[in-house]
């Protein structure tokens, strides 16, 4: 596993060339350029501000800004995750040529399209800071768990996008399953509503490695509260475990990619 | 520090044909229906073939290897497992050094780049690195002869565009070891002068070049040493001129002849005067013998022959009717004979022999072989090009200026 590290160092520029490909062709591409990033998070948090207001609607409570915030700093993330797997997926086999013909380390691929869904992200974070704002949101020292919550949620991604991208690429219908599992995650993702909204039996969301993140995410920005520990252990066990197996499993496939693809 | 500079040890690579499960709904159902009836998941394994079986061979640094072979000989395979794109079944690889392959010189293009995005794209997919892109830059455009249009999205470029400027950033790459396969194909005949120019001039600089090419005349150009494969495997490894002969005498196996057509060329031989050969000498006398064998009856006919060299160019043809000879009438089952004289004052290269019946007053062509047979014309060091117009140097001076004249 280390020389294979040490090769995929070797390579980080084609990574960079490969992420700046992927980035500059989906803005060249699309009319609407820098819009296309934050058009599917704008639509996932405008669809959880009417969810969000439909639950206070049944519990006779007001629509707090808290819990539009909240809603709005899920959603984004949850934006990344699907559409980094999405792209990933798809990373090896929309490849085709450059699997088949030239030698590098193919994990770059499924990377690329990861670190591209980030920059997308990035785009959508800043655009969330300036409405989070102008919502008088506020601030607190657990803002630093930002960084730290992000990153686990990019290893998160990375682990499972190789291993989606490799098994797709021997199996084609590997990603319309993926695409199924993508859709309906949102209803088992605390995105839309909180575990807390479920009380003890909350914790059975909590298995799902993404909940404590956003669960995170939301506690830290919108309620100036540090995360739950425990469970965020737990996410970064499991981020660590998919991006471990997602690589050994990758680079055991790798050699097979150019006559199975 | 070795001088070898790539060697396979027993290479085999197998490949699977037929039926792969290339989807979770067809191969779930399979796996789960053959555990149950205790088989093996293999048990498609009749179905395998080996596409390389004991491929050994060794070059050393700064020599250039020729590997020649039919269609489906293993060409290509061997060299996906030398650039490390396939793994072998079993065997030993060593390669030292960096490898770079001419091998699909746009695979890494995207089209909606411009071309000079793509040149950093492509040549960070090949290798390099951002910084040596940059310094080779100047030369790199200079190269494609593309500087006007080095802004423009690659997906505006004509194909010989296309090919041109991937071949220009993949010949700049530095490297060891050199793989090139049948890239020269591309671009007009300047530029596949400019590329032979380059990859001579790479092999020059000591680096290990491996030539595929179906064009056997840039490898006896290219080439000390040339390794014949067919069928997977290794035939001959030797100087590249005894080689090619090999080749060329492998080949010309006769094809079915002519089913059902009602004239057919039964035989095409070629002899000097050792008897039948694919090897001559330039200026040797040669002599071809065609046999013509008809199943109905015909009239006023005639034996074309033509020498195409490797691009298709007719370089000569001749028939008997215009040689001055009647044409010939055949009844069922009749033949006709004839033979050539001619004198090859060709230079070296590869010629392909074709024949044809042919009925000048009606313009019809009957049976046609091409190539019929294939010949080599051994390289004379002294003359190079298509012809051979045997030189000889029959005055020289050197003339010295004289002071006054340096003035002017």
């Amino acid at each position: 596993m280390k020389e294979e590290l040490q090769e995929l160092y070797k390579y980080r520029e084609l990574l960079y060339m490969i992420t700046y490909r992927d980035i500059k062709v989906r803005y060249k591409q699309s009319i609407m350029g820098f819009f296309w990033a934050i058009l599917m998070p704008i639509l996932i948090v405008l669809s959880g501000v009417v969810v969000r207001y439909a639950y206070a609607l049944v519990a006779h409570a007001p629509l707090k800004t808290a819990d539009i915030a909240s809603v709005a700093i899920k959603s984004v993330p949850w934006a990344f995750i699907v559409s980094s797997i999405r792209f990933s997926c798809n990373s090896l086999t929309g490849n085709r040529e450059l699997v088949v013909k030239i030698y590098f380390p193919k994990e770059i691929f499924p990377m690329a399209a990861v670190l591209a869904c980030l920059f997308d992200f990035f785009v959508a974070y800043a655009a969330l800071v300036i409405f989070l704002v102008f919502m008088k949101i506020g601030w607190s020292i657990y803002l630093l768990w930002v960084p730290v919550l992000l990153s686990t949620m990019i290893l998160f991604c990375l682990g499972i996008g190789t291993i989606v991208a490799a098994i797709s690429l021997f199996f084609r219908d590997v990603k319309y399953i993926v695409e199924v599992f993508l859709t309906f995650g949102i209803f088992f993702t605390p995105v839309f509503y909180d575990v807390r909204m479920f009380g003890d039996r909350g914790k059975w969301l909590m298995l799902n490695p993404v909940a404590p993140l956003l669960e995170g995410l939301s506690d830290v920005i919108a309620h100036h509260q540090p995360p739950d520990l425990h469970w965020y252990m737990y996410s970064l066990v499991v981020s660590l475990i998919a991006f471990v197996s997602g690589f050994v499993l990758f680079k055991d496939l790798e050699p097979a990619f150019a006559e199975s693809i | 520090m070795t001088d070898t500079a790539l060697s396979m040890e027993h290479i085999y690579k197998k490949f699977r044909k037929g039926e792969i499960y290339n989807s979770l709904r067809d191969f779930l159902p399979a796996m789960t229906g053959k555990m149950f009836r205790g088989q093996e998941l293999n048990a498609g394994d009749k179905r395998e073939f080996w596409a390389l079986q004991d491929i050994s061979f060794e070059v050393k640094r700064g020599e250039s290897l020729g590997i020649i072979g039919r269609n489906g000989a293993g060409k290509s395979t061997a060299l996906k497992i030398l650039s490390r794109i396939m793994k072998p079944t079993s065997g030993r690889m060593i390669v030292n050094g960096r490898l770079s392959a001419l091998i699909e010189v746009t695979a890494g293009f995207h089209p909606d780049l411009t071309g000079i995005e793509n040149i950093f794209l492509h040549g960070t997919i090949l290798g390099m690195t951002k910084r040596e892109i940059q310094s080779k830059l100047d030369q790199i455009i200079a190269f494609s002869g593309l500087e006007e249009f080095i802004d423009t999205p690659v997906k505006r470029y004509s194909s010989g565009m296309y090919a041109r400027l991937g071949f220009s950033v993949a010949a700049h790459v530095d490297a060891e070891v050199l793989v090139v396969d049948e890239v020269l194909s591309v671009g007009d005949f300047v530029f596949q002068q400019r590329c032979m120019e380059r990859i001579r001039s790479v092999i020059a600089t000591g680096t290990t070049v491996l030539f595929v090419s179906h064009n056997l005349k840039s490898v006896t150009e290219i080439c000390q040493r040339a390794m014949l494969l067919e069928h997977g495997k290794v035939v001959a490894v030797d100087n590249t001129d005894a080689v090619i002969r090999k080749y060329l005498s492998s080949g010309s196996t006769p094809e079915d002849p002519g089913k059902k057509k009602p004239v057919y060329i039964s035989k095409v031989t070629v002899r000097n005067r050792a008897g039948e050969q694919s090897t001559f000498e330039s200026g040797e006398k040669a002599w071809v013998d065609v046999e013509v064998t008809a199943r109905e009856a015909l009239e006023k006919l005639a034996v074309v022959i033509w020498f195409k060299d490797e691009t298709q160019y007719i370089v000569f043809h001749t028939s008997t009717e215009r040689l001055g000879f009647a044409p010939f009438s055949l009844q069922p089952g009749g033949t006709y004979r004839c033979t050539f004289e001619l004198t090859l004052n060709i230079a070296h290269g590869t010629f392909h022999l074709v024949t044809q019946v042919y009925r000048y007053d009606i313009q019809k062509g009957y049976d046609k072989r091409e190539p019929a047979t294939t010949i080599f014309i051994g390289s004379t060091t002294a003359v190079g090009g298509a012809v051979n117009c045997f030189p000889t140097l029959i005055e020289s001076e050197t003339i010295v200026p004289s002071p006054q004249s340096c003035e002017v």
